[in-house]
């Protein structure tokens, strides 16, 4: 296409033939065709694995949850911060990073059950991004944390594009909104480790909800993230997420074990220069 | 809409490809996409004109290459196309399918009008790209 506009002659197949090592091409007079294969996300990307260093580097597992609004992310890091607070033998240390639109009600609710967090104000802005979570970071102490929950805006299509340098997707799905949402959304409910079909005590009452009718949507997207039920309100399930959380603490902690960081302290960089070489081969088809 | 920020991301890395290259101006843009790259290749069409403006693109055409959805399956080994929402194996019909191809979303090919009219050295060029921005 572009390239017979402008003489060319390159194609997906002949590519790498035309440009061995990524040279570019001249083309004709004072036009130049540059080979890139980037991913447009590229420097969203650079910044999460930078935040993602960060959480490593302080024994942090970041879990970010997501899920179109009202599903009950706030009701449900409520419940798990009181009931974990209430169990003696469950000893976890959270903060929460609140990416609400404009106010700050989720992250004074978060407050009134003793723990830290930092509101974000996205403003009309429709997902978290890498650089969000980093400016955050700068106002959130990691220092004995076990897990911080990253509460990203309510919306089932824009926060899964954008990487925060989290460990874990925690996808919810509350009952009232059906249970064909994989289906509709197959982009965020891939990128879940793990559904929750929230307000599960409204099951007995929309039992057009079906919970096997969800997994099975979610097999239909080639996802196997295991699918608990659960309610924040009469805390049935709980049990349930909170051994998931426990079990992916070990499985955290036992990667750092085995992938120490390479410094305790970590610097910042702020300010990289992105080289444009392209790459040696495309995933493109 | 999320597509504006990747629509400036993509400008970003335009515009910096656009000053190692001393180009005077933007011809063409291509971008690759998948139907599970959860970007929408309309709404960044739409985004393209306002996050292109005042930059070296500013009235590039930008084409969006549709790559497609591709699966293959772990379990009996097929590859075939499948629908974003049905990624399930056509032979065998198992859901153990592992992405081959479709959640792609790349600057794929830049088209630049260089300063030099002569083909010339690409260090060379810098004396006639001086005019940019």
């Amino acid at each position: 296409m572009m390239c017979d506009t402008c003489g060319c002659n390159i194609t997906h197949g002949n590519e790498s033939l035309i440009r061995p090592g990524g040279k570019l091409a001249r083309t004709q007079s004072g036009k130049e065709a540059v080979s890139v294969l980037h991913s447009l996300l590229d420097e969203n990307d650079h910044t999460a694995k930078h935040n993602r260093e960060h959480f490593n580097g302080h024994n942090v597992l970041a879990i970010n949850l997501m899920s179109s609004p009202g599903a009950g992310k706030t009701a449900l890091l409520e419940a798990t911060i009181k009931a974990l607070k209430a169990d003696a033998s469950r000893d976890l240390s959270i903060a929460v990073i609140e990416g609400d639109l404009e106010t700050e009600n989720d992250a004074e609710r978060i407050r009134k059950q003793g723990v830290e967090a930092i509101q974000i104000a996205t403003g009309s802005a429709c997902h978290l991004d890498a650089h969000m979570i980093h400016q955050a970071l700068h106002n959130l102490k990691l220092d004995g944390l076990d897990i911080v929950f990253i509460e990203n805006v309510g919306n089932l299509v824009c926060p899964a594009s954008f990487d925060l340098g989290q460990h874990l997707n925690v996808t919810l799905l509350s009952v009232p909104e059906g249970d064909d949402k994989p289906a509709k959304y197959p982009v965020m409910f891939r990128s879940a480790d793990l559904v929750l079909i929230s307000k599960s005590d409204l099951l007995p009452v929309l039992d057009d909800f079906k919970p096997e009718n969800a997994r099975q949507y979610l097999h239909d997207i080639a996802s196997d993230a295991p699918v608990f039920e659960l309610s924040s309100k009469d805390q049935s399930g709980m049990q349930q997420w909170f051994d998931w959380l426990f079990d992916q603490i070990e499985k955290q902690k036992a990667y750092l074990a085995e992938h120490p960081v390479a410094s305790a302290h970590h610097h910042h960089h702020h300010e990289h220069e992105h080289e444009h070489q392209p790459h040696a081969e495309g995933n493109t088809p | 809409m999320h597509e504006l920020a990747i629509c400036q991301a993509l400008m970003n890395q335009v515009e910096s490809i656009a000053a190692e290259r001393n180009a005077r101006s933007v011809v063409s843009i291509v971008v690759g996409m998948g139907p599970l790259s959860g970007v929408e290749a309309q709404l960044l069409k739409h985004a393209y004109p306002v996050a292109s403006a005042g930059t070296v693109a500013e009235g590039a055409e930008l084409v969006i290459e549709d790559l497609p959805v591709r699966i293959k399956c772990t379990q009996c080994g097929n590859e075939s196309d499948a629908l974003p929402n049905k990624l399930v194996c056509k032979a065998c019909g198992d859901w153990r399918t592992t992405l081959i191809s479709g959640d792609e979303l790349l600057l794929m090919r830049v088209e630049l009008e260089t300063a030099a009219e002569q083909a010339s050295k690409p260090g060379e060029a810098n004396e006639h790209g001086a005019t940019i921005h």
